[in-house]
């Protein structure tokens, strides 16, 4: 599967990919509702945070709405979603979003846009092993 | 003969005759309230959508607050459990069915009990309560008796209620669950908008049975159950002829409580996964083995109920532990019974070979067993053997009785039995030694038969007692000594006689002997939190009032210490868990849009708690006399039980009686600590009543009751006449 993969080194912290994502996603540019994050990291450089579709959510979820795609990629079933959240807790890289205007959690759904928009190669697709 | 179906679901559901159908107005939940309750009387198949007052819902909230309120209204001090007026209320709380935060799907249900003739609450997850509530109802009432058997079904989806006489289904929970869920679902993905409430064969029999509330697994593809245990609920409803309540309500999504300030819920719900998720494996280990952890931690500490709670461990007691259940569970599936709990203690097994009874040899799916249930009908019956005790815990959920007070009551008969008072006459043959499995099942299966000893057992142990004296003339001091029950209830699994604030918090419990209103064992007892009786006598108010405040407003209690903040005993009061009691602050304010604070919470618990003390002594008990426990429960009754732990009392009899031990009988020893240890319960029973507001006598004063705002004039009455 093609995954967002991340060389935090390469990082400038402009977060045009936190701007792509939110836009894409929900026509907005708050880095809130983004599903990737860029952090300043204490002592200099930037913390990528973003979902390795790991898919340790699949079995947190109490009504079976995040499963993975034909493309390996995990993806939530807002229609089976109930909003408990669960999965936001429970993600290992606490990469699992919520924000008060989005109607339950969202996540990485690996399409790439925040890659396209990083001028420095900090974020790429990588084929991983599925 | 063995209770199953003889019929397809088609068939069965063909068989059903619909006495009432009734159609009501949709009403969308705003803050948490449907601010309906639906009101079913089964003699006279009537069904009303009532109106709740805000009066009554600024007063008594929610869950238990409505159940007492309504049973209040509903009977008279000659009504017992199996009058026609009686009533069987399940109630939901505003904060109940939110998806967000850990617990929050618990339904209570308040009737008057077989065993006590007072008013009972019994807390139980499962879906019921949630989808009830989002069908439009914060109450379901159900009063009269049918003829026949029946089913009430309420319809969330088309906004209809039915009451149907369901002649052929077999009672047995663990089959009518499945079965009427399936009957009533429209599809395989429709199960899990369906939750039935059903008993069992031994609640028809006995006083002691319980309701099994279901909620459909989607990932095993079954129902699971969880139980409003206490007090012989189910054997009121089984007298009711109700084999189930089914309630379908489809499209639960997380804002159907319409709350306030979804925001903040979210925030509060995300906080709790997380620190479940970080926490729960250097704390309790919920996720992973459930309540069953506490053998573990009650046996090191002397706490474990042994041998009719005698002793406080044995050696083969942590074979009833997390150990054994982590290799049977079957684990890594989301284990909670409402949507969002992630504490997720309700663990399973599957393929589960059934050895005795009408399902030997069947491969069941069944519940595991929870702490209470391994120690009672496990440890305090001698039996240390828990694939025997998964097979005891399906018995008695899909019969449908109490695991307590079986455990309890077969305890009693057990020591009875070992000590020569009853003999195998008596038992109809039954070897009811302490360890003998097989005879404590033959025991159940005779309960669910209706059959012999079975069927004396489930009365109770105050009704034995008074069987064994009055018939087989036994010394009534003894028994009661050793009966471990108060006001008709049995005792709940813990080992109290080093916890004199443990022994008034079952002691002064309203409904009886249960932990709910407090466990503070470890606080008294391991801690020394509270050194004076003042210390002991605030605790013994404020526990009562906190923990009763769950069972109002609609959650579980687990989530509130059985996982803690890292830093929580950094805390100036660690035992109160401070960040979570802020969560419960916040969390009530985001649902109903209404400000509050720690001091209301007790407030409002307080009026609830009141009501049912005066309750209580409006069916004739309440007074002082009536939270005198059973010895056993405060200190050692046989020269046995002195001598198992005779370091530990002689160091009491010098250091705190100041009674040279040397040179005394052992009998003579126990006299003076018993001497010594009931008058200190009273001191403390003097200063629990004053810190709670009653006179001497536990009777709530009527500056009290203006003070709680719930001096309504039949309140008042009551009170007065006991003034």
């Amino acid at each position: 599967m093609k995954i967002v993969a991340a060389k935090p080194e390469l990082c400038i912290g402009c977060k045009a990919c936190e701007e792509a994502c939110s836009k894409v996603r929900f026509k907005d540019t708050a880095s809130e509702k983004s599903a990737i994050r860029i952090t300043p990291r204490n002592g200099e450089g930037h913390d990528i945070n973003i979902c390795n579709q790991c898919g340790e959510c699949i079995d947190i979820c109490p009504v079976q709405a995040i499963y993975r795609n034909n493309n390996d990629i995990v993806m939530i079933d807002k229609e089976k979603c109930v909003h408990c959240y669960a999965c936001v807790g429970f993600c290992p890289l606490l990469a699992m979003r919520y924000h008060k205007d989005v109607v339950g959690p969202f996540k990485c759904i690996s399409c790439g846009a925040c890659t396209r928009a990083c001028s420095t190669g900090a974020i790429f697709m990588e084929e991983v092993l599925s | 003969m063995v209770c199953k179906n003889s019929d397809s679901v088609e068939k069965l559901k063909a068989k059903h005759v619909k006495l009432l159908e009734s159609s009501f107005e949709p009403k969308k939940i705003h803050r948490g309230y449907a601010d309906r309750s639906l009101y079913v009387n089964l003699t006279t198949n009537e069904v009303k959508v009532k109106p709740i007052s805000e009066e009554m819902k600024n007063k008594f909230i929610g869950g238990r607050g409505y159940g007492m309120k309504y049973l209040w209204d509903a009977v008279n001090p000659d009504t017992r459990w199996d009058s026609p007026e009686n009533e069987i209320i399940i109630a939901q709380g505003p904060i109940g069915g939110i998806t967000q935060y850990p617990g929050a799907g618990k339904s209570y249900v308040v009737t008057i009990s077989p065993l006590t003739d007072l008013p009972m609450d019994s807390n139980v997850g499962g879906y019921f309560g949630p989808l009830c509530k989002f069908s439009g109802f914060d109450a379901l009432e159900i009063q009269g008796k049918a003829k026949r058997d029946v089913i009430i079904f309420i319809d969330g989806d088309n906004n209809k209620v039915s009451i149907e006489e369901a002649p052929e289904e077999c009672v047995n929970s663990h089959i009518l669950a499945e079965t009427l869920t399936e009957m009533y679902a429209d599809s395989e993905e429709d199960k899990r908008n369906v939750s039935v409430v059903s008993a069992g064969l031994a609640a028809e029999n006995s006083r002691i049975g319980l309701l099994n509330f279901s909620y459909y697994d989607l990932r095993r593809k079954k129902c699971k159950l969880k139980q409003a245990g206490r007090g012989g609920i189910g054997s009121v409803f089984r007298n009711k002829k109700i084999k189930a309540l089914v309630v379908k309500k489809s499209g639960v999504k997380g804002d159907l409580n319409n709350p306030y300030d979804m925001d903040t819920i979210v925030k509060l719900g995300v906080k709790l996964h997380r620190e479940i998720y970080e926490n729960d494996k250097d704390q309790c280990w919920m996720r992973v083995h459930g309540t069953t952890q506490l053998i573990d931690v009650m046996t090191p500490h002397d706490l474990l109920p042994v041998n009719n709670f005698q002793y406080g461990q044995h050696p083969e007691a942590l074979k009833l532990g997390k150990s054994s259940f982590e290799k049977m569970f079957d684990l890594g599936k989301p284990d909670g019974c409402w949507y969002g709990c992630t504490l997720a203690c309700a663990h399973a097994l599957k393929d589960f070979e059934i050895k005795t009874g009408p399902y030997k040899g069947q491969k069941v799916f069944t519940d595991g067993p929870e702490y209470e249930s391994l120690a009672g009908c496990g440890s305090n019956c001698g039996i240390f053997d828990p694939v025997a005790l998964v097979e005891t815990n399906f018995y008695c959920d899909t019969y449908a009785i109490d695991t307590i007070s079986f455990g309890t009551t077969c305890a009693f008969i057990m020591e009875c039995y070992e000590r020569g008072i009853i003999n195998q006459e008596i038992t109809g043959g039954l070897d009811l030694r302490f360890g003998n499995w097989e005879a404590q099942m033959e025991l159940m299966h005779q309960m669910a038969r209706g059959e012999g000893f079975g069927v004396v057992a489930g009365q109770g142990i105050r009704r034995l007692k008074k069987l064994f004296v009055e018939k087989y003339g036994v010394d009534r001091a003894f028994l009661e000594d050793i009966g471990m029950e108060m006001k008709g209830l049995e005792f709940s699994e813990y080992i109290t006689k080093e916890s004199l604030a443990q022994q008034a918090g079952y002691g002064t419990a309203n409904k009886g002997p249960q932990h709910d209103e407090n466990w503070l064992i470890f606080m008294d007892m391991i801690r020394n939190q509270m050194p004076t009786f003042e210390d002991k006598a605030e605790a013994l108010y404020y526990f009562p009032l906190f923990r009763t405040w769950f069972s109002i407003v609609g959650l579980c209690k687990l989530p509130w210490n059985d996982i803690m903040p890292a830093d929580n005993h950094l805390t100036d009061e660690p035992a109160k868990v401070p960040e979570h009691v802020d969560n419960y602050v916040a969390l009530y304010t985001a649902v109903t849009g209404k400000d509050f604070s720690k001091e209301e919470m007790l407030h409002q618990s307080e009026r609830v708690y009141n009501l049912q003390k005066v309750f209580c002594l409006k069916m004739g008990k309440g007074l002082r006399e009536y939270d005198y426990p059973p010895y056993r429960s405060v200190g050692p009754v046989t020269v046995e039980e002195y001598e198992s732990r005779k370091e530990r009392y002689d160091k009491q009899l010098k250091e705190k009686i100041g009674v040279n031990p040397e040179g005394m009988t052992v009998e003579d020893k126990i006299q003076v600590l018993r001497k010594y240890r009931e008058e200190q319960y009273q001191t403390l029973l003097d200063a629990v009543y004053k810190r709670r507001g009653w006179t001497r006598n536990a009777i709530p004063t009527l500056e009290k009751l203006e003070e709680l705002g719930i001096a309504y004039p039949d309140v008042v009455e009551v009170v007065k006449r006991f003034l």
